[in-house]
């Protein structure tokens, strides 16, 4: 058993113990768990896609591990941040679709999911999900939707979004080529779904190359009229 | 009347504590503006070192990292210190540039002095002098391989000035899962194939399980005589394949307004 130096006084004869007073230990109920989301709607469809890498620190936990959730056959909801959130959080939003189906005898919109999480995550507004959610899917009118969301429930329909630790490489690039800025003298195409399912593997590859939580796969949730549809796509995993 | 004459004191050895004074001053100020400081770029890293029967192979992945994001793809981490000594280096980037440069130079002129070739040891010692006299705050974390006239040897030198003499020596932030592979599979007195085989699989380990350290794997052969200075040694990550194009067409950036300037040159 060693004694440090510090219980000795002087004199050379040991210290009498005292009480320092209350001490503060850190505890964080967080983690980062990394990883991306994006989402992207068109003129009739919508794409969620997220890497598949569970990560904490410098570690991996999981190459397999995607951040899409199915909520209905018209939406789906991609969550990243620390992961025990997002489990939680996606529980409960399913427990509330189903409390809802089984009152109004329909399966919620898009619109009406989004604006329930909305009221969910400010539920906890002071001790916050720590999750980043994007919602995408087909509205009313079988229009894409893509609604972001930040972690205390603010939130706003969009064209594309991108969440998540690579979000800020991936969403000037997202502004340039689906929301046409800082370009002059181009013809502004309505977006297709095979030229967004490419965009979309092609800016994660990209962010795989620089963001170390971004990679190993990349699941593509393509939602249509006719259904949701998965493709996978392998990336970096180093 | 004698004029009163200053003379000026000259720092003998330690650590030199004149600028931390102003260097807080300069963060207060950088800080009171709303912007932050640059944090060191720190390497991230996986290196490692085997002694085998005919000399030692040293390896090093190639990822810099600064805080999360990729600085750098494909960099160096094995630095040469002398034509038989080589250096890899782990922790701060420019830490390790500086401190292996500063001993290779010393070394060159201390081998022009002894007229001999120079040793491990004496770089070990040179290193860890400096990095003790720092104390620490040059974060440099080495691994030190080399073959001279006393036979092949292998050092770890960690930022504090510690060293050790080992057999099969790694650092960084995937050290353990390099070490794991060599706890695994070294044995004493291994052919030339076997031990780049084992480096490889080393750094390839901490390259996939360790996100400070990723891209290819460099290797460094030395024997008595020879240096076979692999870089790459091995390719494990290339970069995916974009499938669409975006090169910009002529007029994409709007220029508005024209501006001619005449400028006069005299010959």
């Amino acid at each position: 058993v060693m004694i440090s130096a510090r219980a000795y006084g002087d004199n050379g004869k040991m210290k009498e113990y005292h009480y320092t007073g209350p001490v503060e230990h850190k505890f964080s109920p967080y983690a980062f768990n990394g990883g991306t989301v994006l989402a992207v709607a068109g003129e009739d469809f919508a794409l969620v896609a997220s890497d598949t890498r569970l990560s904490e620190g410098y570690s991996i936990h999981s190459r397999d591990s995607p951040k899409c959730y199915k909520l209905t056959d018209t939406t789906v909801i991609g969550c990243s941040g620390f992961h025990g959130d997002c489990l939680t959080l996606t529980k409960i939003i399913e427990a509330r679709l189903k409390m809802y189906k089984h009152s109004n005898n329909k399966s919620m919109t898009s619109g009406a999911i989004a604006a329930m999480l909305s009221t969910i995550l400010y539920g906890k507004r002071f001790f916050p999900y720590y999750v980043y959610n994007i919602i995408g899917g087909l509205d009313e009118e079988g229009r894409g939707a893509v609604y972001s969301f930040d972690p205390v429930g603010s939130y706003q329909r969009d064209t594309y979004k991108a969440g998540g630790s690579a979000s800020a490489m991936l969403q000037p690039l997202l502004d340039n080529q689906i929301g046409f800025k800082n370009m002059e003298n181009v013809e502004q195409l309505p977006l297709t779904l095979e030229k967004a399912v490419q965009l979309v593997k092609d800016v994660f590859i990209s962010a795989a190359e620089r963001d170390v939580y971004t990679g190993d796969a990349l699941k593509i949730c393509i939602i249509t009229k006719e259904g949701i549809r998965e493709e996978i796509v392998p990336l970096r995993k180093d | 009347i004698m004029a009163t004459v200053s003379v000026c004191q000259y720092h003998r050895g330690g650590f030199s504590f004149e600028n931390c004074k102003r260097n807080a001053l300069l963060e207060a100020d950088i800080n009171k503006l709303g912007f932050s400081s640059p944090a060191a770029r720190k390497t991230g890293t996986t290196i490692c070192g085997v002694v085998y029967k005919d000399g030692v192979v040293l390896g090093a992945d190639t990822r810099a990292t600064e805080g999360m994001v990729v600085a750098d793809k494909n960099c160096s981490k094995i630095h040469y210190i002398s034509p038989n000594v080589y250096c890899c280096g782990a922790g701060t980037a420019a830490d390790t540039e500086m401190t292996t440069q500063i001993i290779s130079s010393n070394l060159e002129l201390h081998s022009l002095s002894t007229g001999r070739l120079p040793r491990v040891a004496t770089a070990n010692r040179m290193l860890k002098q400096m990095l003790f006299r720092y104390q620490g705050y040059i974060g440099a974390a080495l691994v030190l391989g080399g073959v001279d006239s006393t036979g092949p040897q292998l050092y770890s030198i960690y930022p504090h000035g510690s060293t050790d003499k080992l057999p099969y020596v790694t650092m960084g932030s995937g050290s353990l899962a390099a070490m794991a592979v060599f706890e695994d599979r070294y044995r004493p007195n291994m052919e030339e194939e076997e031990a780049k085989r084992l480096v490889r699989d080393a750094i390839a380990a901490g390259i996939f399980n360790d996100l400070g350290s990723g891209s290819n794997i460099d290797l460094c052969v030395i024997t008595k005589g020879k240096v076979d200075y692999l870089r790459p040694h091995d390719v494990a990550n290339k970069k995916g394949v974009r499938t669409g194009n975006y090169r910009y067409k002529h007029g994409t950036t709007d220029d508005t307004t024209h501006h001619t300037l005449t400028c006069f040159f005299p010959l």
